[in-house]
């Protein structure tokens, strides 16, 4: 039988956190909870956006895990913190909590691909109405929006590099919704590229970089502020380059 | 009736965000209920004509409230709240305008906007910080006191 250390548990929590989403200052407070509620008092951990580093005790040898990808899974997020309180509760011991945590892990998306594009046109089409569109807009952004997405998707898988990724996906936006305007079946090209370029808009990262702040966690809040800027002048670029040309 | 069609579509919006988000199933509802109730207060002060960074900061402060009631109550990260009902806030009609004028040298134009969405974008962010701190003065402080010292068998509470 394996048997898993509570640093392995411990680490293994907090790096399906950072690669999920979450705060760093949450990542460090749940490996410290983990390591506490088994019996490491003074567990000591540091996490910023791209490694963590954890020791169970302050002169003990650090541990050390390099997190590369980073994707939004919120539900993964949310399975974690869950195992957090059962282990401070005393609900789980350090083989359960790891084979709950390595279980997690392995975990697909919540929800199906086909069904996270319906929700970003979706969303498209109802930022079009926010932004004080006309309805008659609202088809023509949920296709645009509905490309867009599933570009941003494609060529994020085959380039890796996630600003380019933006940019192409920002500019096929823009161009796709000049055509529409063209053949007459759009009617305020504006409208129509604000609510599809909403999908891409980097919300949860701006979100974790002030909490971050708040919490103190200064180089990770300032990480996180300049990837989220980094993929608002992505968008705005891919979109730029499209006034550019046409 | 436009409040309606707003509140409609900001629900829509932010229920796409969530599952975008990964969001647990459980708490899909909610987090389109949060998003909505952002964005109807926003457009109730703007059509009161408020300033729109006064109603974006209103309604972040709104958003964060709910949010710190709702991951208490249903015992999630606070997160998942916070990003969907900040998502209809974020201001990128104004960005994209901003944008706009920069691109066609119209830097007379640009040059306001820009500082509009820096500005917008602040409101949030402080309104994020708001609700922080008023969450922390009621875990920290008022409780405190009407707590008799002896109670729970002569146990102090912590």
């Amino acid at each position: 039988m394996e048997r898993y250390t509570v640093t392995e548990v411990s680490l293994l929590a907090g790096k399906i956190m950072l690669q999920s989403g979450a705060e760093t200052y949450r990542v460090e407070d749940t490996m410290v909870r983990i390591a506490q509620s088994f019996g490491m008092t003074n567990a000591q951990a540091h996490a910023t956006p791209t490694a963590i580093m954890f020791a169970t005790d302050t002169t003990e040898p650090t541990n050390f895990v390099r997190i590369l990808q980073r994707e939004t899974d919120l539900h993964k997020v949310t399975q974690v913190n869950g195992i957090s309180r059962a282990i401070s509760g005393g609900h789980l011991d350090v083989t359960e909590a790891a084979k709950a945590l390595e279980a997690i892990g392995n975990q697909k998306d919540t929800y199906p691909n086909y069904i996270q594009l319906l929700a970003a046109a979706f969303a498209s089409s109802c930022f079009t109405i926010m932004f004080n569109g006309s309805w008659l807009d609202f088809l023509p952004a949920f296709v645009v929006g509905a490309t867009g997405y599933a570009l941003m998707s494609y060529f994020h898988d085959m380039l890796k590099i996630r600003f380019f990724a933006e940019f192409l996906a920002s500019g096929s936006i823009g161009i796709f919704a000049f055509f529409l305007i063209q053949f007459g079946l759009g009617h305020e090209i504006d409208k129509i590229i604000i609510g599809s370029i909403m999908p891409l808009v980097p919300g949860l990262l701006i979100t974790n970089a002030v909490r971050d702040l708040m919490a103190g966690h200064l180089v990770s809040g300032i990480t996180k502020a300049a990837e989220a800027f980094l993929t608002a002048a992505a968008i705005g670029a891919g979109i730029a380059v499209v006034f550019f040309i046409l | 009736m436009e409040i309606i069609e707003q509140a409609f579509a900001s629900f829509i919006a932010a229920a796409g965000f969530a599952i975008i988000f990964n969001v647990p199933r459980q708490v899909l509802f909610q987090c389109g209920f949060v998003g909505m109730a952002g964005w109807v207060i926003y457009t109730v002060l703007s059509l009161q004509a408020v300033d729109t960074v006064v109603a974006t900061l209103a309604a972040s402060v709104v958003v964060a409230v709910i949010s710190q009631i709702f991951a208490k109550w249903f015992r999630t990260p606070i997160i998942i709240f916070n990003v969907a009902g900040i998502i209809p806030l974020v201001p990128g009609g104004a960005a994209y305008d901003a944008m706009r004028h920069f691109v066609e040298n119209n830097y007379e134009m640009a040059i306001p906007l820009a500082a509009r969405v820096v500005m917008l974008s602040g409101a949030i962010a402080l309104g994020l910080v708001f609700s922080e701190i008023i969450n922390q003065m009621i875990r920290n402080a008022t409780w405190k006191k009407y707590h008799n010292k002896y109670d729970r068998k002569g146990l102090e509470r912590s």
